[in-house]
This record gives C-alpha cells, structure tokens and sequence, in this order.
C-alpha cells in the first residue's frame, strides 16, 4: 500500500526533513521524491510506503495537515489508489 | 510512480473547484419492521437502522482522511413508509419520530423514505401516510418525504396530484415561521427511481436488497473551469471534454463506494453520476452553461447546452463505474445554484424555462420559490404539467416547489446551507382549478408512433 504527500508552498528550509521525519516517527519508507522550485514556489511530491506503518493511517494525516498550518504550506496526505482509479482506464 | 501532473489535477479539482462525494447513502430494507402494532413496528424500525447504519458516520470519516476527498453527506433511504403504515394503524407521524431519533443515533444528516408510491391509486396506508406529512416535516428536522404520482407505464394519478398540491401548500403554512423549509423536504415524482441516493427524493425501492451502498458524486466546478481552458473548441470537442471529466469524477465515486461497502461489509449498489451545485462560488451548473456560450443562464439556448452537457455526463460516467443508477445527470436547483439564483433575479430564468430545461436534465422543478398566496390548484396544475413530461419522456421528473408564506414575487426566501436561497418566482394567475378537481387518471401513453 502506497501514499502520495504532496507539498505546495512557499519555500523555507527544512521542508523535506520535516515531511520526511514525521514518516520515520510513522514507519514510512519514501520510495520516491519529486521536487521543484519555481521562483520561491515550492512543490514536491512524495510517495510513501504506508504497508508496515506504525499507528493509524488518519494520524499521519493528520499530522501532516497540522505541519502544513504550522508552515503556512499546503500538505495533502493521499492514498495512492485515488490517482490511479481517477486517472486511468 | 503516479504521473505528477495527475496527482497536482486531483488536489486542484477538490481544492479549488469544489469536487467532493456528495452523499454516501445507505439503503435500508424495512419490510421485516412490518407489525400490526405501531409502537412495535416503530421499535423494529429503530433497532434495525442503528444496526445497519452505526458505523456509517465513522466509516464516512475515515474514506474522507484515506483518499483526502471529502464526503459532505451521510445519508441512509429506507422502503417507503407508507407500507409499513400500511399494516399498522395508528398515526404514522410516530414513523417520523422514530426516524429521527435512529438519525440522531446515527449523527446521519437525513433519513428519506417517508414515501408513498400511488401512480396508478392509493392502497392502504398511502393515504394516511401521505396526509401526515406537513406534520411529519414540520416536527422533525432531518427527515425527507417523497410520493410518486405518475409513470410511463401507468399515466399519472390526478386524485393524487391534486391532493399534494394542498400538501405542499399545508407543509409551507406548518412551516412558515422556519422559513417555509416543509416543502424544501418533500419531493412529487413520476417515474421514481428506487435506488436514488440524493435527497429529498431518496427512498429504498423494494426490488432493492436488504441493505446497500450508494454514492453520489458531484463536481460542476471541476467541469466549468475544464472548460474555460477550451474558450474556442467545437460543441462536439466540448463533450469530449466534459465527457472525459465526468469520467474522472465518477471513477472517484467508484472508489469511494466500493471502499465504504468493503469496510461495512454492506453490497454496493450504484454511483449516481449527478452534477448537483451548491450555492457556493464556483459550484454552479448554471455557469456550465454560461461557460459553453450563453450570456446567462435561462436564455434561449439554454435547453440545447443542459441537454448535451447532461448526455455527455452520463456518457462519461457509465463507463467509469461497474453500476450506474439513481437519477445520473446535470441537477438544476434554482436556489441551490449561485448561477441560476442570479439568472432568476434577472428575470432571464422563468418558470417556463424551468420547465423546458427539465425534459433535458436528469431531474425537474426543484428548489423554486413561489410566492405565498398561490393556490393549491396552480401548485397541482405545475406538478401536473412536471409529470406530464416525464411520462411521455419516459423520464423521471420531480416537482419541489416551496410556497414563500407571506412572501411576494421578488422578495427573497433564505434556507442556508446547502439549500440556499432563492427569489419569489412569478406564476401565471390564471385559474386550473377545474382540471385539477375533476379527479381521476390521465392513462398511460402510447409508447410507438413517436413525433
């Protein structure tokens, strides 16, 4: 089983080892990152291995969600199969 | 991995244009509540509900967190109460109360089902049933009220017409100091569907099973704005798009729907593939149309622009989901519908294009204000003329106007929420009062020799 964290948003320091900490305190393996920055707009996108997570799913959500506030960004914490079954036949 | 430009389309469509699941609906079957006595049968009703539907609310919950899509309403039909009413004697205004305690257990927003299907006459219990309801809504809060009265196969029951005209009327006066919101609960039909998940109309048919899930998915939003990347394309590339669209969205409601049946371990019963708006900006069907060419919304090519977009949309939906049912197509609630509220106010979206626009989308006259002193007769006579064209269209079309108490034509009636608000809409004065009294049945219309 997969997620995908999406982060949109200005850009500061220390955005990734934030998203990618609260994944190690969850047992979340990062599989995958993609990131750019345009002008000061930051964007990345990370997919995750949820299999063997430690604790609720919706608690890394959450968590997620309230590191986005605390950062002023906006974080998304989505189950894979959303973009699959949206996006292909 | 997931193509980033997919997964970036996914958060705007929810963030920015409004795409949610519109309704997760559970179906109850209520025929094993049947007893002759009614404070039993009211028991049986009750237990069965929080049964089934306890975990529906927390289930919601936690689809909305694992695919970050929310789910705006919980909902749960069951059978038509009429037939419960059917058996036991007593008033069947203690089925209502009983539904809204099961609906306060259940934290669902509405229970709709206090139904009574009469299209061809009344059995036992319909009456009763059908002449409780101004009560029934007036007394309880979250509880919804359908009756059909007319069908292709069986024509439409006038006797019945005429009387829902006087209860949509009474429901109105019941609630007048609640901002008229009785008849906003209480749908007419010909040709109900008995899967529907979306409310007031929602019943449990009894060709249903016992228990299942149906979802209802909505997102004119996401349509709109997909549009107004393609300001130059042919109307035969703009369904494409929105075809292409639709499909997305109903690949989400399939999801959706087969995860919550896979977690209450209930069967999966359809995805109703509805454009439904709400008042919000940017969630308007009304600007659909707008955004395909029309000045406003209820000018002259309105019909053609609802009938291709509600075609294309049910197009792109059925090949998205393994199931399609309920009512599938383009909704057009006038005072849930920021676009079609400010075309009434206008004065460019009259009742008459209502009308026109209903033989095309997937419902008919819903959520129009009419100013307060119409008479019950001018009511049954729209609901005549709304059935009329759903029989020979062979369509389901429905009829929710709400009687503005003490209102006049321009005035305005607030709901709030996801109903809206809506201006005071102008009727023809003209008496039908003779047609509506003379009673008895239009019959069934031939289905060959079509012109």
């Amino acid at each position: 089983m997969r997620a995908v964290v999406t982060v949109i948003g200005k850009d500061t320091v220390g955005i990734l080892h934030k998203v990618s900490g609260i994944c190690a305190e969850y047992n979340v393996n990062v599989i995958e990152v993609t990131q750019s920055v345009l002008q000061d707009m930051f964007a990345m996108i990370m997919l995750v291995d949820i299999t063997k997570i430690s604790g609720d799913f919706s608690e890394l959500v959450d968590r997620m969600t309230a590191l986005g506030t605390e950062l002023g960004l906006s974080i998304h914490t989505m189950h894979e199969d959303i973009f699959n079954s949206m996006h292909s036949v | 991995m997931i193509n980033a430009h997919d997964i970036l389309e996914t958060i705007r469509m929810i963030q920015d244009e409004c795409l949610d699941i519109r309704t997760i609906t559970m179906g109850i079957s209520l025929l094993d509540c049947i007893d002759t006595d009614i404070d039993r049968s009211c028991e049986k009703v009750y237990e069965k509900i929080v049964t089934r539907a306890k975990n529906l609310v927390p289930v919601g919950q936690q689809i909305e967190k694992e695919y970050g899509i929310p789910i705006i309403n919980k909902r749960i039909s069951v059978t038509p109460i009429a037939m419960l009413a059917a058996a036991a004697k007593g008033d069947p205004v203690k089925f209502a109360l009983t539904l809204q305690r099961a609906a306060d257990t259940c934290g669902v927003n509405f229970i709709g089902g206090y139904s009574a299907l009469v299209h061809k006459g009344f059995s036992a219990g319909d009456m009763e049933l059908i002449k409780s309801i101004p009560e029934a809504l007036a007394v309880t809060e979250n509880i919804c009220s359908s009756v059909n009265i007319g069908s292709t196969k069986s024509g439409i029951n006038m006797d019945a017409v005429k009387l829902m005209g006087q209860i949509v009327k009474e429901s109105a006066e019941k609630t007048a100091d609640k901002n008229c919101i009785g008849p906003a609960k209480l749908v007419v039909f010909c040709n109900a569907v008995e899967d529907n998940p979306f409310m007031a109309g929602a019943f449990h048919g009894v060709g249903e099973p016992d228990c299942e899930i149906h979802v209802g998915v909505s997102g004119p939003g996401v349509v709109r704005s997909t549009l107004t990347k393609y300001p130059d394309a042919s109307i035969n590339e703009i369904a494409d798009i929105i075809k292409k669209t639709a499909f997305k969205i109903t690949r989400m409601g399939q999801l959706v729907g087969a995860r919550a049946s896979e977690l209450l371990n209930v069967p999966f019963g359809i995805v109703d593939l509805s454009l439904a708006p709400t008042p919000a900006v940017g969630d308007s069907v009304a600007h659909i149309l707008e955004e395909m060419g029309l000045e406003m919304c209820g000018t002259h090519g309105t019909t053609a622009c609802l009938a291709m977009l509600n075609d294309a949309v049910k197009k792109g939906g059925v090949m998205a989901s393994s199931t399609v049912g309920g009512l599938s197509g383009a909704f057009i609630p006038v005072s849930e519908d920021a676009g079609m509220i400010d075309a009434a106010n206008a004065g460019v979206l009259s009742l008459e294009k209502l009308e026109a626009m209903t033989a095309v989308c997937s419902v008919g006259l819903d959520m129009i204000v009419v100013p307060g002193d119409i008479s019950a007769e001018t009511i049954s006579a729209i609901i005549a003329d709304e059935a009329a064209i759903g029989m020979i269209n062979t369509k389901t079309t429905a009829v929710r106007l709400i009687p503005a108490i003490n209102k006049k034509e321009g005035e305005v009636l607030e709901f709030g929420g996801l109903l809206g608000h809506g201006p005071v809409m102008p009727i023809k004065h003209e008496s039908a009062a003779k047609f509506i009294n003379r009673g008895g049945r239009i019959p069934a219309p031939m289905n060959s020799l079509k012109n």
